[in-house]
This record gives structure tokens, C-alpha cells and sequence, in this order.
């Protein structure tokens, strides 16, 4: 297993280091598994785009030694569907937030998932707008204090993983930064996979959601990940808990495949 | 031998709870941003790296001798 010195040697740049990120963000845990699964399948990362949103989780890009793209808010998706659709052989991966990705961009989620084209999706849930101030995001859970819901959030959440899964993505993962070397294999089976991998990391924010929910012990925070989250063969028997795993694993017709068969078919 | 850049350590501590062997503690030792470094044990140390891999920050090696 490849040490964190060679890890950071190897891919990121170290003008940019140590990251801007607060202390207990899990973004970094995120992107430290997100190397060490390009590492272990020995991906070229001139091969690859990294392409992100706008919020905390799409500032993640700007420290792999990789090609990035940094685009508008929420359009992370629409944005790196023209890279794959541009250039096939590329990998693309993109980093998204829960504001950037179930927010403003709901509607590229589901519609870059309708077409099934072959992106790996790393989408980060710290349950709140982080980068803006801690305001309730589409996923903040009921009850939890933000800056625009001060005596508690009634709105039903949205849960991204289902919502992938029902939307018909063919790889469907979630886990914690609790949960390193699960997390990693999850990404490298959604880097192998060759159509629309959603993989759902659940997060911690200390600054803006933690500490607003009267929460400032890293401790405690670390601890919840682990007890509020149970494994889907587990989740039958405990129904208020998270269930965390592999989702969904199937194979689809990839849309750039099909677009190439397409072409072939009707050029004279 | 577990190493730990106090240069990058911002003293969260992900590494001290993820720890299933107790090889790295919270201590009263401060880095120049004024957070506390893990104290290291390496008597204690399996070989496990799950530290390494949590890391959010890239400051925590574990190597062999």
C-alpha cells in the first residue's frame, strides 16, 4: 500500500498544500481515498479531468496534479457530460457537493444519470451549504439548526443515494469518512465501472453544521458517522439508522458507446 | 514507524479515534497553529495504516523500519 508522503508526492501539487480546508473536514479523507483508488488501479492521470461544482467539496480538484475544471454552480455535471461526450477515452471524475449536486443541480443529476454517460460522481454530504455560511441545504435531516432554519429544519431531506438508484444509475455506493478503505474500494469499483457511478460520501462539517447543532467535539462528530450508520444487510433490523454500502451494481448500455454505434450505423 | 508532518496536522484527531490499537493519543504537544499533535506509541502500532487513509490532511505516515 502506497504511504501518504508518496501519495502526495506522486499527485498533488504542493503549492496548494496544506489545504484550505477546516480542521475535521472530511473533504480531504475524500480526496486522500480518491488517490489511492486512482494508485491501486493504476490510472494515468493525464488521462483523466477532474471536473467540480462550486461549494467546499469542489475545492478538491484544485490539489490533484491533474487537468480540473472549475465550473459554475451546480453545472458540474453538464460540464464534464461535454468532456466525455468530447473525448470518450478520457476519465472523467467529478466532485460535488450536496448544495452543488441536489441543490441547484438537480436537475443535471438526474438527467446525466437518465443518459447513463460514463462519469464517476464523488458527491460529498456535509448536510449544508458550507462554503456560504451553514444554510440548510436539500439534505440538512429534519430538526438540525442552520443559519436559515434557526428553530429547526422541517423539510423532508433528500436521500442521494436512492435517489440515484431510482433515477437508474448502474453504480450506486455510500459511505462515511469513517469508513476509509471501504470508501476507496467503492471508488475504485465506480472508476472501473463504465457507465454513471454515484458514489455518496457522508461528511462532516465541524464549522458550519456541527457547530450550529451545538456539537464541537471531533469525537463526538467522528462517533456519529459510526453509530448513526449501519451496513445494508443490517438495515432491515435497525430502520432509523443510515444504511451505508454498495447500492446498486449492474451493467448498462453507456451513452458514448451508444453514440459511437449510433454514428456507424446511419455515415454512409 | 509512524511519523506526523506538524506542518500539515491541523489537530483534528480522525486518527487518534480511528485507531482500533490506541497507538496515537491526544497530548499537550502544540504545533506552530496552535493545535494539539497525537502523541505516538509505536510499541502499540499494528501496521493497520487505517490512520494513514483517514488523514484528511496527508501529514501521517506509517512506514516499516
Amino acid at each position: 500500500m502506497i504511504s501518504n508522503k508518496e501519495l502526495h508526492d506522486k499527485y498533488i501539487k504542493k503549492a496548494m498544500m496544506p489545504s484550505i480546508l477546516c480542521a475535521g473536514c472530511g473533504n480531504g479523507t475524500v480526496l486522500n481515498a480518491t488517490l489511492r483508488a486512482i494508485d491501486v488501479l493504476d490510472m494515468d492521470l493525464d488521462n483523466m479531468v477532474f471536473v467540480s461544482g462550486i461549494g467546499c467539496s469542489s475545492r478538491l480538484n484544485a490539489y490533484i496534479n491533474a487537468d480540473a475544471l472549475h465550473a459554475t454552480h451546480g453545472r458540474a455535471l453538464a460540464f464534464a457530460t461535454g468532456i466525455k461526450a468530447g473525448n470518450p477515452k478520457l476519465d472523467v471524475v467529478v466532485f460535488t457537493g450536496d448544495g452543488d449536486c441536489a441543490g441547484i443541480g438537480g436537475n443535471h443529476f438526474i438527467h446525466a444519470i437518465r443518459r447513463n454517460i460514463g462519469l464517476t460522481v464523488i458527491a460529498i454530504n456535509n448536510y449544508t451549504y458550507g462554503m456560504t455560511g451553514g444554510q440548510m441545504s436539500p439534505t440538512t435531516p429534519q430538526k438540525s439548526i442552520s443559519t436559515t432554519s434557526p428553530y429547526g429544519a422541517i423539510d423532508h431531506p433528500f436521500d442521494l443515494a436512492e435517489l440515484a438508484k431510482a433515477a437508474g444509475a448502474p453504480y450506486v455506493a455510500r459511505w462515511t469518512i469513517a469508513h476509509p478503505l471501504q470508501l476507496q474500494r467503492a471508488i475504485k469499483k465506480g472508476l472501473k465501472n463504465n457507465g454513471f457511478s454515484f458514489i455518496e460520501v457522508l461528511s462532516p462539517c465541524p464549522t458550519s453544521f456541527w457547530r450550529r447543532n451545538k456539537v464541537r467535539n471531533f469525537e463526538t462528530i467522528y462517533n456519529w458517522y459510526k453509530e448513526n450508520t449501519v451496513t445494508i444487510k443490517k438495515a432491515k433490523e435497525h430502520p432509523d439508522k443510515i444504511p451505508i454500502g454498495e447500492l446498486k451494481n449492474i451493467d448498462k448500455d453507456e451513452w458514448t458507446d451508444l453514440w459511437k454505434s449510433l454514428v456507424s450505423e446511419v455515415r454512409i | 514507524m509512524i511519523r506526523i508532518s506538524e506542518e500539515y496536522c491541523k489537530g483534528c484527531g480522525y486518527c487518534v479515534f480511528a485507531c482500533p490499537t490506541d497507538a496515537l493519543k491526544i497530548s499537550n504537544k502544540i504545533n506552530f497553529r496552535g493545535v494539539s499533535i497525537p502523541l505516538i506509541d509505536e510499541k502499540a502500532c499494528k501496521m493497520c495504516r487505517l490512520c494513514e487513509m483517514i488523514c484528511p490532511d496527508f501529514a501521517i505516515v506509517v512506514e516499516e523500519e
